[in-house]
């Protein structure tokens, strides 16, 4: 499946990703309109600092056996079987948080959901409605990549090899 | 062509921008494409440099207190961003204004033959307003003591500035109360620096407070000294027919094109084109003579004191060379993108720099000093001869538009116009504003900028405003933009005017939009403005006037300044995208509404030009019904 992964040596740490993926998650899809809105949109994706300091995005990895799934006591998560994703229904979350306990990455994050004020997990979607997620478009260093394993390693490749890791638990 | 007809509504540019994207060179608009998704925090002003604990940026998407790492919130650091952005363009524009008074003091001293005094009249009235004695003197006397105090007034450590004084009473008055009344114009900016810096203002009124007054310290300040100066050295306007847009590039002639802002050098080059040994050495070279054409804001100083063409305004500076017809391209200060050698380097066109504070990698320095001005103007033109037989015929592509326009209105003409040559008064024009025929009037300003659709803001807004009987006012790239459509001629007023400013247009023979110079002549509005409120009848300050502001197409530092001063002058300023200040609902709901209970003026963000436009009318119509006006004549 096409998942998102990260090149660590371009993170700058600029938090664009965060804001396109709030915006993206937002009512009006404007930033000047969705800074306005109430709730406001929460971004799905992180950025992150390891123990040396540098920066790097995180989000749902999609993971082949996610716990989120067992923990789940709505059963409101599901693994798409065609596409791999692990999708939370916002409907039938009751904000219980099991899912952001044991998620190993913490990149489940208890919201409100922008139109109904109700306590839900929410995490990445990869942006069902778009081609490419808005974070990776909004990368303006290229640190993030849409695509499969395989093509990554490729992209990450031909640029040095080892200078790029690749940032994925599935 | 869709792609180019989504960039610019002017055809002479969309031909241009087709040329571009068939050789592949890249222009303003494809790195704006190139640049997307831009910044949020930037956009939002949410991101603070001005130490380094940071950066820092605040999350637009938490209902937490986030602040940066001093301690600085949201407010604090949208509002301090803002006042930066309000110092880099006083400083643009007030630099500009002492490079005018330190030419106007070499040549009162007779150390720069290229200047002189060319308005009396206007010297020994600016003479009395600053005290120099007058009577018994030479010109130059007066000039040199003129240019003195002036020099003073940027380094001003007591006291106000004098300009201000010329505003209204009341207005006066009401800085004072408020402590806005700028004291020195290079004080103001330097201050504003401090404010901003690590630690100091945190109240994020008290600083907007001090982003007005160095506004006005550009405004009545450095602004209204370069204008003033201006017509001392280089003659006060009249009205001045000329052409506009690429078309007035030559086919046949050497084509020079002075861009940018100052007057010092491009008022020179308008002689040095004809002095008879540059005339000798085209024809030698197979040229039929010089062609001189301006771009941007120094297009429109020599559009309005000699009638010279302009070329374009500032998203046409790449296009012009695009044309393959530009032998030389001088330009000075400001608005000068720095993408131009690499276009340039595509054709035979030579770029030259001239002002010591702006040099370019690769691009030919030839510096310019008021001292030897003619000699270093004749020197580039030159350089464009020797240039002209490197032009490859199959290359040129010279788009055919080439409007029309009628220039050179000033706040001093005005009177002229509309009370007659003998009676030189405001009253026809506060009549025809008392009485109805005229609704109001606006001053549409700024630049262009490729988010919005070339042109597209300025024009549709502009015929909007004269539709509904308003008397439209422009300068900068806002006043090139409704010249290239045809919106500057006498004509203009039956095609689009409304009935009642036909009528007036009719009988003094004027445009209905008049083009009143380039952006520091802005001030030039500001006189207007309290002119109108001496000659009674509309209230008794700026703010009681029904009068708007615009700028649909802001990109500069130097537009903010602006929308600032007319805000703290009294005059509501809608602006076609949002200052970034979004980020702070305090700053926005600071500078977009409380703010009209303190100065009597606002900002407005609206980016569709006909909506904005109607903003506009129903504030004038606000106005008019407090001050118990007659409804319009012809509604």
């Amino acid at each position: 499946m096409k998942r998102v992964f990260v090149d660590l040596e371009r993170c700058l740490g600029c938090h664009s990703c965060m804001i396109a993926c709030a915006v993206e998650h937002s009512l009006s899809k404007e930033l000047f309109k969705a800074i306005q809105e109430t709730p406001l949109p929460k971004p799905r994706i992180e950025v992150r600092t390891t123990e040396k300091g540098d920066s790097f995005p995180l989000q749902c990895r999609h993971c082949e056996e996610p716990y989120c799934i067992d923990a789940c006591i709505a059963g409101a998560i599901r693994k798409d079987p065609e596409t791999g994703l692990v999708l939370s229904d916002e409907k039938k979350c009751v904000g219980c948080w099991m899912c952001v306990m044991v998620c190993p990455f913490g990149v489940i994050r208890p919201s409100l959901v922008p139109d109904k004020r109700e306590k839900v997990a929410i995490r990445c979607d990869l942006c069902q409605d778009r081609e490419t997620p808005a974070c990776v478009e909004a990368c303006p260093t290229g640190a993030l990549f849409f695509g499969e394993a395989e093509e990554f390693k490729k992209a990450a490749g031909k640029e040095g090899g080892k200078k790029n890791a690749l940032l994925n638990s599935g | 062509m869709d792609k180019v007809k989504k960039r610019s509504v002017d055809r002479a540019s969309q031909y241009m921008l087709k040329r571009a994207e068939e050789e592949h060179i890249p222009t303003a608009w494809d790195r704006l494409e190139a640049m997307q998704p831009q910044c949020g925090f930037g956009q939002l002003g949410l991101c603070c440099r001005n130490c380094n604990m940071g950066p820092c940026r605040i999350d637009p998407f938490t209902e937490e207190e986030q602040t940066g790492v001093c301690g600085a919130s949201r407010d604090t650091i949208v509002a301090r961003n803002f006042i930066r952005m309000i110092a880099a363009g006083a400083a643009a524009h007030s630099d500009h204004g002492r490079d005018i008074t330190h030419a106007l003091w070499l040549a009162a001293q007779g150390k720069a033959d290229a200047y002189g005094i060319k308005d009396e009249e206007k010297l020994e009235a600016l003479a009395c307003e600053y005290e120099v004695k007058v009577d018994g003197r030479s010109k130059e006397e007066i000039a040199e003591e003129l240019a003195e105090k002036i020099f003073a007034d940027f380094g001003r450590q007591h006291g106000e500035l004098r300009m201000p004084l010329r505003a209204p009473e009341k207005r006066i008055k009401l800085w004072r109360e408020l402590g806005i009344m700028p004291r020195g114009v290079d004080r103001e900016i330097v201050e504003a620096m401090h404010r901003t810096h690590i630690g100091v203002d945190t109240d994020y009124k008290n600083v907007l407070m001090h982003g007005f007054r160095t506004a006005l310290s550009d405004g009545w300040g450095g602004s209204m000294i370069a204008t003033e100066l201006s017509d001392i050295l280089f003659k006060t306007p009249r009205p001045i027919p000329a052409r506009v847009n690429l078309g007035t590039l030559s086919p046949e002639e050497v084509n020079v094109v002075v861009h940018g802002h100052e007057p010092t050098l491009s008022d020179v080059v308008v002689d040095a084109v004809r002095d008879p040994e540059i005339v000798e050495l085209a024809r030698e070279k197979g040229a039929k003579g010089v062609n001189l054409v301006g771009m941007c804001c120094t297009a429109n100083e020599i559009l309005m004191r000699h009638g010279i063409p302009v070329a374009g305004n500032f998203l046409q500076q790449e296009l012009a060379i695009l044309t393959g017809a530009v032998d030389l391209m001088m330009v000075d200060v400001q608005c000068i993108m720095p993408a131009l050698s690499s276009v340039a380097s595509s054709f035979h066109t030579k770029l030259v720099t001239t002002s010591p504070k702006n040099k370019a990698p690769g691009v030919t320095h030839i510096e310019f000093r008021e001292e030897e001005a003619y000699e270093i103007a004749k020197k580039i033109i030159k350089m464009a001869i020797e240039n002209f037989p490197n032009r490859n015929g199959n290359e040129i592509r010279i788009p055919d538009e080439n409007q029309e326009l009628v220039a050179g209105f000033t706040a001093e003409n005005i009177y002229n116009f509309l009370g007659g040559t003998y009676r030189a008064t405001y009253r026809p024009l506060n009549d025809a504003i008392v009485q109805g025929r005229l609704r109001g009037l606006a001053g549409v300003v700024g630049c262009n900028n490729p988010k919005i659709k070339h042109n597209f803001g300025h024009i549709e807004m502009a015929k909007e405003l004269i539709k509904n009987d308003v008397l439209v006012v422009v300068t900068g790239c806002s006043a090139i933009a409704d010249a290239e459509a045809g919106l500057l001629t006498p004509e203009a007023a039956f095609k689009y005017a409304g009935k009642g400013l036909q009528e007036v247009c009719e009988a003094v023979g004027i445009p209905p939009i008049l083009h009143v110079g380039s952006c520091v002549d802005n001030s030039r509005i500001l006189i207007a403005l309290t002119n109108v409120v001496n000659e009674g009848g509309l209230g008794e300050d700026i703010s009681d006037l029904p009068v708007a502001g615009a700028a649909p197409e802001w990109m500069s530092e130097k537009a903010v300044s602006i929308g600032c001063y007319f805000v703290a002058s009294g005059v509501f300023t809608v602006l076609g995208s949002p200052f970034p200040i979004l980020g702070s609902k305090n700053v926005t709901s600071f500078l977009c509404d409380e703010v009209e209970d303190i100065l009597g003026a606002k900002f407005a963000f609206e980016a569709d030009p006909v909506k904005a436009a109607h903003l506009m009318i129903e504030h004038m119509d606000r106005k008019r019904k407090a001050l118990k006006l007659k409804p319009l004549m012809y509604q």
